[in-house]
């Protein structure tokens, strides 16, 4: 039963997708809708996106000290830790699932308010193609401020381990930055960007495509939300087994 | 003019509309009531391409919106305008925003023509000094109104009206319906108006189709909806006392009933 479920509804957001990827009937209202779904999709979550990168890019220096505390380890270990744990995994995955929580629901109950109130009937009736006009703003936007908001997580969250650094005694504040410096490699940095930008599309998208095909009322729009940020969140971590399979090996 | 011809509609095995025709004449308020659940929203949906009936024919003066393509119908939308029950305005844009809508959307007229258009149809329904108003902002009346204005905003040759009285005080009700049927015959659009309320039926009913359990039960205008003798149709229209007392009186003062 899941099986089938899951099955026919991928068949369903593939055909949703086919209808969103068409051509826009105006360029200069999609242009606009884009910069507006950058407003209030993109710039909007900076905030959110700095208060959590500085307190996990703190935790995570204060924990790697704790944990690599040996003679043997040289100290600047825990700068070069917080990098690394910062680039492959925090500013992409966790980053996506905390914004699939933020932005997901957004899209979700948005669209799914519409689709409830006959918005979308409406532009139906028009002769606009609703999913097309509604849904690639968003994703277009999504995605491409996503990296933006990835380099402000990762800036964001050395500050962090700065700050543990300069206000405790637990490391230097010059082996801290020497270790965000050792043993740099580029890669990391575009592997954490190919993996954010995939799981931009895939928040927007699946959050898109639950609140388009909402029935019913109010409730209704809340379970969409709900299913939209779950769903989101489990293909955001299949996608980032996949990718750190195909990218890193 | 619309045709309907024969339209079946299903849900999960449940039949709503069973072979139902209907003629909707242009330059008239046509109506189609029924009790809730009687099938006529289904049957709106279905005229305006929302829902796809199993089988029959849907004319938009000869044309068969049932064997278009997809373009063919969005080329046809262009000529349709559509109330929704609950107004179905759009959250983020003001009154202006709203009726400029379509004009942005669908016509290569310039931002001051547009302007000049949507303060036009504004005006049209009596809501001049509610341009930037968000439709949050305004009482469910206007709502109404703005609906009308964003609907006849590209002059569209079909307006499509689900229960346009719905949830308004009986003076607003009357307002909305004068509103429409003045639009009506002004513009000459052929409108179809779904609804329950039986002051739009006596008052703007010039041609009513009465739908009964998913079967068209009769068709008649708002003088001879007085003397029918269909008990289904009495026992909607006539269901309060109200009602009846003035069906008493017409049939007292002459008329027969048929």
């Amino acid at each position: 039963m899941i099986i089938t479920n899951s099955i026919a509804n991928f068949g369903r957001y593939c055909m949703f997708m086919r209808r969103v990827f068409a051509l826009p009937d105006r360029w200069r209202v999609f242009g606009k809708r884009v910069l507006d779904e950058v407003v209030k999709l993109g710039v909007d979550s900076i905030p959110l996106v700095l208060i959590i990168s500085v307190f996990i890019g703190a935790v995570i220096a204060i924990q790697m000290q704790l944990n690599i505390s040996s003679p043997l380890i040289p100290a600047y270990s825990v700068g070069l830790a917080t990098r690394d744990i910062v680039l492959l995994e925090f500013s992409n995955s966790i980053l996506c699932l905390i914004l699939a929580g933020k932005v997901g629901s957004n899209i979700a109950s948005e669209i799914g308010t519409m689709r409830v109130t006959e918005q979308i009937d409406a532009l139906e009736i028009m002769g606009v193609n609703s999913a097309n006009y509604l849904v690639m703003p968003k994703i277009i936007a999504f995605v491409c401020f996503m990296p933006v908001l990835g380099v402000l997580c990762i800036a964001t969250s050395f500050i962090g381990g700065w700050l543990v650094a300069q206000f405790t005694d637990i490391i230097t504040v010059s082996r801290y930055v020497y270790g965000l410096q050792a043993l740099f490699q580029e890669w990391y940095v575009w592997y954490g960007l190919i993996k954010s930008l995939v799981f931009a599309f895939i928040i927007a998208s699946v959050a898109s495509f639950f609140g388009y095909y909402v029935k019913g009322g109010a409730l209704d729009v809340g379970r969409a939300s709900t299913n939209g940020v779950v769903s989101s969140s489990i293909l955001i971590l299949l996608f980032d087994v996949i990718l750190t399979k195909l990218l890193l090996q | 003019m619309i045709e309907v011809k024969n339209i079946t509609k299903s849900f999960d095995g449940s039949t709503v509309l069973h072979d139902v025709s209907a003629t909707f004449e242009t330059g008239k308020t046509n109506l189609i009531i029924g009790q809730s659940g009687s099938g006529k929203t289904v049957m709106l949906k279905s005229l305006v391409g929302l829902m796809r009936p199993e089988q029959g024919e849907i004319l938009f003066d000869g044309r068969d919106i049932m064997s278009m393509g997809a373009a063919e119908v969005k080329e046809l939308r262009k000529e349709i305008g559509m109330l929704f029950q609950g107004s179905a305005l759009f959250d983020s844009e003001t009154v202006l925003g709203n009726v400029m809508f379509p004009l942005i959307m669908f016509t290569q007229m310039s931002r001051e023509e547009m302007l000049e258009r949507a303060h036009f149809c504004i005006g049209r329904v009596n809501l001049k000094g509610a341009e930037n108003k968000f439709p949050s902002e305004i009482s469910g009346g206007m709502q109404k109104r703005v609906a009308i204005a964003r609907a006849i905003a590209l002059n569209p040759r079909y307006l499509f009206c689900d229960e346009p009285n719905s949830g308004l005080d009986p003076r607003t009700s009357i307002l909305i319906d004068e509103l429409l049927h003045d639009i009506t015959h002004e513009y000459n659009i052929t409108t179809v108006i779904n609804t329950h309320d039986m002051n739009s039926v006596l008052g703007i009913g010039e041609n009513i189709i009465f739908i009964n359990k998913g079967y068209r039960e009769w068709v008649g205008d708002m003088s001879q909806i007085y003397t029918t003798s269909n008990q289904a149709l009495n026992e909607f229209v006539f269901a309060t006392e109200l009602f009846q007392q003035v069906r008493r009186y017409v049939v007292a003062n002459g008329r027969r009933i048929q």
